[in-house]
């Protein structure tokens, strides 16, 4: 299906196709969720994508208005619910900053084995569904079972399997209990090998590569433009992660980490893995890129937590206390972006000196990301949108909020 | 560039539309006219040096209090913000834009405030000014598609104003 007509108006002439509008979703298994999608078709291909957003709207940002920062941790728990410790990681760093808050180094190590175990989780997921969008459900299976263990080992330290509230203003709730970081080790050494089997399973596989390679394809200018983040904009070869690039108080996290941003640069990826080449047929920018990009991230994550665990194991003191409930904000406001599995979640808070957040902002990736859709699938064939959509990654608690 | 050189620049291109500017802020944000935004925002686009090419966030701040007895100690008058935060992606760099807006247009309740839409400078600002018109209530001149986004067609209000009213029921539906 990677086959694209050269001129659709060929089509049009020979057979006289009537335009047709498709309606795809709310409820839909390749949407991820409730979104909806309105197709105007002219036989296979598609001429305007038209995405309806906000099924799952709860005006979070409402609710955050009224609760102390701490309140509103489970709140972001469930925006992004595939990645909430890394919600919950964003919206702690913004108000420390209005607060001023510094935490303990262990604390920060603490922060970088579960954001980035988060993101392993996250990106299993959005492997797995995409092979679902794509029609493979084996690949489901496999990333599930990997997921499921990521899932036990956040319940033994927060108890919570999905929406977790456990990083938290001022560090996290809790230290980790004995034992877990052993448990992780050893979770970590079982999930390299089993990384190389999804990428047999997808990456390299034939039919995958010839759904997705030139499919899609966003070009930098394109990308920066919608203002698309994370995986998505560094498929398209642009080099910008915030782990790196981002405000101090975020990249003071990962200082000394040795990692590579994974993005193309001269037509190369990092080599610091085995990783299976680009096949000849995809572009830069591409469905295939955007997929490939997220498969790189497991493994740099992979290499995160074992790095952060040495640390965490090695540094002394405590990991400290959370911030008071009742504790006051001093006036002022604060914008900070994190960077989550999906791409760059920005938080915003307004204080008016009260312990309650005049203005609580949710700056959501997904909700980008997708804004690029219509120019993605513009001239498309039918087939194709479900691909194009599913490797966006997108989660609709996210875009809604 | 400090921030006072960068500022002194903007006001010499610019003159009185910049209003103002804060740089003891944790986030510096200098304060644009709405009449002056469209200019500003393409400056900070194209000029080489700055490259403010990547638009992260476009948020409404609604300053209202209902209580007269808080809203006497509060130091500000009622108004409306909209909050542009931008990012230099090849110089790595951040700035904040801050446009002050009446909460009404004319002082008369339901005419809502205008400001120019960027959405020709940034795609990415489309769905977020979508966002901002629909809880916010601040209307974007020169939008191609000023619709709500997250809110159904037919809501009523803009509920991040904070003198909102939770409607009572909606198609059948209990609100309170």
């Amino acid at each position: 299906m990677s086959t694209h007509l050269d001129d659709p108006r060929i089509v049009e002439f020979d057979v006289r196709t009537d335009e047709m509008l498709v309606n795809m979703g709310p409820q839909h298994p390749s949407t991820h969720g409730v979104l909806r999608l309105v197709l105007r078709t002219d036989g296979e291909i598609v001429s305007e994508v038209t995405p309806h957003i906000g099924y799952l709207h709860r005006c979070a940002e409402k609710i955050g208005e009224n609760l102390a920062p701490r309140q509103w941790i489970p709140y972001t728990d469930r925006m992004d619910y595939l990645a909430a410790m890394n919600m919950n990681l964003g919206w702690a760093l913004a108000v420390e900053k209005l607060m001023k808050l510094e935490l303990t180094e262990k604390a920060k190590h603490l922060r970088v084995i579960i954001a980035e175990m988060g993101r392993i989780a996250s990106h299993l997921v959005g492997m797995g569904a995409y092979g679902l969008d794509l029609g493979t459900f084996s690949p489901f299976l496999y990333a599930f079972r990997e997921r499921e263990k990521i899932l036990d080992l956040f319940e033994m330290a927060c108890g919570a399997r999905l929406t977790y509230s456990y990083l938290t203003v001022g560090g996290a709730t809790h230290d980790l209990p004995p034992g877990w970081l052993k448990k992780c080790e050893e979770f970590l050494d079982q999930l390299l090998p089993i990384i190389d089997e999804y990428h047999t399973l997808l990456t390299t596989n034939a039919i995958f590569v010839r759904r997705t390679a030139a499919i899609g394809v966003m070009p930098a200018e394109m990308a920066i433009d919608y203002g698309c983040t994370g995986p998505v904009l560094r498929g398209s070869g642009v080099d910008q992660d915030l782990r790196r690039d981002g405000e101090e108080r975020y990249t003071e996290m990962y200082d000394g980490y040795a990692f590579e941003v994974i993005v193309q640069r001269d037509g190369h990826y990092p080599r610091d893995h085995n990783y299976p080449p680009v096949p000849e047929s995809a572009v830069l920018g591409d469905c295939w890129h955007r997929f490939y990009v997220r498969m790189l991230e497991v493994m740099q994550s992979i290499d995160l937590v074992r790095q952060a665990i040495d640390r965490y194991s090695t540094t002394k003191g405590t990991i400290g206390e959370p911030a008071k409930l009742t504790e006051k904000l001093p006036k002022g406001e604060a914008y900070l972006e994190t960077e989550c599995p999906r791409g760059q979640m920005g938080f915003y808070i307004v204080s008016d000196g009260t312990s309650i957040p005049w203005r609580a902002r949710a700056r959501s990736s997904c909700f980008s990301n997708l804004s690029v859709t219509h120019e993605l699938c513009r001239g498309c064939l039918l087939a194709d949108v479900p691909a194009i959509v599913g490797s966006l990654d997108i989660v609709m608690g996210e875009i809604d909020r | 560039m400090t921030g006072q050189a960068f500022l002194d620049r903007l006001k010499k291109r610019f003159g009185d539309q910049i209003t103002g500017a804060n740089f003891e802020a944790l986030d510096p944000w200098i304060e644009v006219s709405p009449d002056g935004l469209l200019a500003v925002c393409r400056y900070l686009r194209d000029e080489p040096d700055l490259r403010f090419n990547f638009l992260n966030c476009v948020s409404g701040v609604d300053y209202f209090e209902a209580d007269p007895k808080k809203a006497a100690k509060t130091g500000w008058e009622p108004h409306l913000e909209v909050v542009y935060h931008l990012w230099s992606v090849p110089h790595k760099v951040s700035l904040v834009l801050k446009v002050i807006l009446p909460r009404w247009k004319d002082d008369a309740a339901g005419q809502l405030p205008e400001v120019p839409s960027v959405s020709g400078i940034w795609s990415t600002a489309d769905w977020h000014e979508r966002e901002v018109y629909d809880l916010s209530g601040v209307f974007f001149t020169g939008h191609p598609n000023l619709r709500r986004i997250l809110c159904p067609e037919d809501w009523v209000g803009h509920p991040l104003r904070k003198d909102y009213e939770m409607p009572l029921e909606y198609h059948g539906i209990r609100g309170r």
